[in-house]
């Protein structure tokens, strides 16, 4: 695919800002969760962008680790979710707000 | 004549104990005096002064072998720049000769007053205060010594102000005695405040000195100033009349004789010691030291000399009317110290020093007969108070002379002592008075008719009012009981009486017409002396003028005796003169109206006035203090308070408010925390991209 | 040439949009398997872009592995519930509007760099991507960081089950 690097990482840009709108807009947990999963494959895209067109195999190698990373955040992300549910009953991350000023 | 062929016997090296003695004299008092008896400090006291006098004659004697200048170094004290004032004694025939009159006078005198004092503190009742006095007496004859031996300027300034001191010491002796309790003590600041006028004019005279002649040794400045003559121009004049005030001031003379009249509230020794035979007559003393300056100005001698003539007659006057048997020789010192300084404003200074010898003996032979009186006349009225049991008449004064009279009978020594005195002063011949005033009224005739017309008026007055006294005291009959009680003076008064006594007689001696060996003596010291010869017209005259005084005393006071509560035969031919010379023509009086009321007028205004009301209450209290309580006060509260508390307070505040208002950052939601992150990132994003 | 961006595009669009629905939609299962899609477009995008390892891995791991984690998760806890509290109300608009600058800066940032202009026509090493390559690479310069997640895989691991243990001992 002979697109302009410029291309891929505009659409990571659009994807990562979509991210960040979901993380900010949703008030559930999960969601707000998947959201920060999109951040990151945005950020990964960009990486197998640049990996591509500088044709140096880090970018993947790197891509490679933020997945396998991904994954042990969300395992331990989803345990804790869990657990708070057992306790409050809600995962509506706007419940736990107790700690205010 | 064989004492002064001792081979290297040098007297003057003894000379420094002329001073040395009396001093040690006052110490042995002060330190053991309350442990030894009356008697034995009165032996102390007269032994020190006696013992003086002997070292006097010493000095003579060395003297007749060389008969110029002795100095005696005793310490030196000031040198500063071209100031150079050494304690040095001057041994000259001119010193020697008042060295030899002050102490022979004052040791009979401390004789005197041993017997006196010891009667006059019972009478006071403070017999503790007895050895007070020998110390206070040694202390002055030290002091006069030093005025005496001085040989310069400043050095006898030191013994001018010790005399003026030990005379208010001793007039103030009974401090809380007198007119009020406090009359004594006033009197005693009487004498010191109007001595402290001629002490004004001693010391002017001494910085012109100084500031004229570069020096302040008597020989190095009449050296100077003879070289100097007219070339220094009206100075000499000014340094003389300054001179004058000071010879105004301690002598009494006209306008600053007051003090001399209250000094007699002092005991009787003192009267006649300091107040006749001694300190008054330091200011003649500094004339005949002075002579070369005051010869280089002939109008301030003229002055000297007027101003002696006038006071003597003046003095004169006031005598007549007195009663106070004190206060009649009181102005008579007056006048005879007037006799003296007119004298040596004249150039007369051989006749003013023999008068001034000679007055010494008899005024003092008065003085202290008129102590004998006085305590003849207290004894009496003590036995009567202590004997019928009535307690006298209120305020009986032991020194009026109406309350005397016919004490020839009840105290004969006493009676013939004073007599001899009075002729004396009179100037009968052949009384040492008489040749002594003479001599002056010689000098007068040639030198100064206008001196010499007052001069010779005085002396007939002189011998008036002595006459008047003598008859009123001495005969008729007793005009108080208390004189019909009085007695003779025990044996220690009545001898140094008849000491003083036998001087007045033989005592014209010193200076007989034609031996004239006083002159001699003092021409080594004085150089132009002349030795009138005795004009029997002038002698004629005196003498004449002298009995028709006492002639015309006996008329009033002696023919027929004053009696009882009489008034005094002169009231009514005179009228209101006499009541003027009662009063002493009112000079106290115009001085005060003149001067002391005006004077405690402006020292009240002052005070209170500018002192009080306005320093203290406006300057202090409102100004300083109030500016400086306002201003501290606005500081603290209007702006430490307000203005840095303020801000401070505000500061505070401001970050509560803050702080209020940042914690509502802290919503406890993590969305918005998330927000916050976004914001920065955005921030941080767009500067790094913008850069 | 325009055989390319039509892929692009085409690929792009799918991507943009579930992932729009997935932020937009009320039903965090539907949300779930959008995300699911989205990452499946993103692994063509990888073949694409010549990593055809990664790919594979993204597909395994992501969409297989942690989306059916996020899916058991979802099942255990029931689906979305109705909002409770009434939310912040500044949230949303600011987020919307941030967001807006967040894309206009990184446009900006993007044609600042003449890099973005080039296109991705070059020659590429034989093998480029493959699993060969990888394991070079990832065996012999990233043997440290390999390790060290394999640790950190340990730990979740544990952590996730720590953290999901109930407290045995409470009833009673």
């Amino acid at each position: 695919m002979n697109v302009p690097l410029g291309a891929v990482i505009g659409l990571s840009a659009v994807l990562f800002t979509l991210g960040v709108v979901g993380v900010l807009v949703r008030r559930n947990a999960i969601v707000i969760f998947m959201s920060i999963e999109l951040m990151l494959n945005a950020a990964n895209l960009a990486f197998i962008g640049f990996a591509r067109s500088l044709q140096d195999l880090s970018g993947q190698i790197f891509v490679f680790f933020v997945i396998a990373v991904a994954a042990a955040e969300v395992a331990v992300g989803l345990a804790l979710i869990v657990a708070i549910y057992r306790t409050r009953l809600s995962i509506d991350v706007d419940e736990v707000a107790s700690l205010h000023g | 004549m064989f004492l002064t062929q001792a081979a290297g016997a040098d007297w003057f090296a003894l000379a420094p104990w002329i001073i040395g003695l009396p001093i040690l004299g006052l110490l042995i008092n002060i330190l053991i005096g309350h442990r030894l008896g009356e008697r034995a400090i009165g032996a102390i006291a007269s032994g020190a002064v006696g013992l003086a006098f002997v070292v006097a004659v010493f000095q003579y004697l060395g003297l007749q072998a060389e008969p110029e200048v002795a100095s005696v170094l005793v310490a030196e004290w000031i040198r500063i720049g071209q100031l150079d004032v050494a304690w040095s004694l001057n041994i000259d025939s001119l010193s020697v000769t008042m060295m030899l009159m002050v102490t022979g006078v004052s040791a009979l005198i401390h004789v005197y007053a041993i017997g006196y004092m010891h009667d006059d503190v019972r009478f006071q009742g403070d017999p503790g205060r007895f050895r007070r006095f020998f110390v206070y007496f040694n202390l002055f004859v030290a002091a006069m010594m030093i005025l005496v031996t001085a040989d310069n300027y400043l050095m006898m300034f030191v013994g001018w102000e010790g005399v003026g001191l030990c005379s208010f010491l001793l007039i103030s002796f009974w401090f809380e005695k007198g007119a009020d309790g406090i009359g004594n003590a006033m009197a005693g600041k009487k004498a010191f405040i109007v001595n402290r006028i001629g002490d004004f004019g001693f010391l002017i005279a001494m910085f012109l000195v100084f500031w004229t002649y570069g020096s302040l040794q008597f020989e190095e400045v009449f050296h100077r100033a003879e070289e100097m003559g007219d070339a220094a121009g009206g100075v000499v004049s000014l340094i003389t009349l300054f001179l004058l005030l000071g010879v105004v001031g301690k002598s009494a003379q006209l306008p600053l004789f007051v003090w001399l009249p209250d000094a007699m509230a002092g005991p009787t020794p003192v009267s006649a010691l300091i107040h006749a035979a001694t300190m008054v007559t330091a200011g003649i003393y500094l004339v005949a030291r002075n002579h070369v300056l005051f010869e280089l100005a002939p109008a301030s001698a003229t002055t000297v000399a007027l101003v002696g003539a006038v006071t003597a007659l003046f003095a004169a006057t006031i005598a007549v009317g007195q009663f106070d048997i004190k206060r009649v020789l009181a102005y008579s010192t007056i006048s005879q110290l007037g006799f003296m300084v007119a004298a040596v404003g004249l150039g007369a200074y051989v006749a003013g020093m023999f008068h001034l010898v000679t007055h010494a003996f008899f005024k003092a032979l008065l003085f202290l007969g008129s102590g004998s009186v006085i305590q003849g006349i207290e004894h009496g009225h003590h036995n009567l108070q202590h004997s019928d049991g009535h307690h006298g008449n209120g305020h009986f004064d032991p020194q009026d002379m109406r309350n005397m009279g016919g004490l020839r009978q009840r105290m004969p020594v006493t009676f013939w002592v004073y007599l001899v005195g009075a002729l004396a002063l009179a100037g009968i011949p052949p009384l040492a008075g008489f040749f002594s005033k003479d001599e002056i009224l010689l000098d007068a005739s040639l030198e100064n008719t206008a001196v010499y017309g007052l001069l010779t008026a005085a002396a007939f007055l002189t011998a008036f009012y002595m006459g008047r006294q003598v008859w009123m005291v001495f005969f008729g009959q007793p005009r108080s009981e208390a004189a019909g009680q009085a007695h003779e003076s025990p044996r220690l008064m009545t001898v140094p009486l008849m000491a003083l006594a036998g001087l007045a007689v033989v005592g014209g001696a010193i200076n007989w017409p034609g031996v004239h060996w006083l002159t001699d003596w003092l021409e080594h010291t004085i150089e132009h002396v002349h030795a009138a010869e005795l004009s029997p017209q002038v002698a004629g005259i005196s003498t004449g003028l002298a009995l028709v005084a006492i002639a015309i005393a006996w008329l009033f006071y002696g023919r027929r005796p004053m009696m009882e509560g009489q008034p005094d035969p002169l009231r009514r031919p005179l009228g209101p003169v006499f009541r003027a010379l009662e009063n002493k023509w009112w000079v106290d009086e115009l001085y005060a109206a003149v001067f002391i009321r005006p004077y405690q007028r402006l020292a009240r205004w002052l005070a209170d006035t500018v002192d009080w009301a306005f320093w203290h209450d406006w300057f202090h209290d409102r100004v300083l203090a109030g500016g400086f309580l306002g201003g501290t006060g606005w500081l603290a509260w209007g702006f430490d308070l307000p203005v840095i508390d303020g801000l401070v307070n505000r500061l505070a505040e401001g970050l509560r408010g803050a702080a209020g208002r940042l914690g509502r950052l802290q919503t406890g939601y993590v969305r918005n925390y998330a927000l916050t992150l976004f914001v920065g990132t955005i921030l941080v994003l767009s500067y790094l991209l913008m850069r | 040439m325009t055989g390319d961006w039509l892929i692009f595009a085409a690929l792009a669009l799918i991507a943009v949009i579930s992932a729009v629905m997935m932020i937009t939609s009320r039903n965090t299962v539907y949300s779930a398997l959008f995300l699911v899609l989205d990452f499946t477009a993103i692994a063509v995008f990888y073949l694409l872009l010549q990593a055809p390892f990664i790919a594979m891995v993204q597909i395994t791991v992501y969409a297989g592995a942690i989306m059916v984690l996020f899916l058991f998760v979802i099942m255990l806890l029931g689906v979305e519930q109705a909002a409770t509290s009434p939310g912040l109300p500044l949230q949303a608009p600011v987020a919307i509007v941030l967001a807006f600058a967040l894309v206009i800066l990184l446009g900006y940032g993007l044609l600042q760099q003449g890099d973005g202009q080039g296109g991705l026509a070059a020659v590429l090493a034989e093998g480029f991507g493959s699993p060969i390559a990888i394991g070079d690479l990832l065996f012999e310069s990233y043997l440290i960081p390999f390790e060290a997640t394999s640790v950190l895989l340990l730990v979740a691991i544990i952590g996730a089950i720590f953290l999901t243990a109930r407290a045995r001992r409470q009833a009673g």
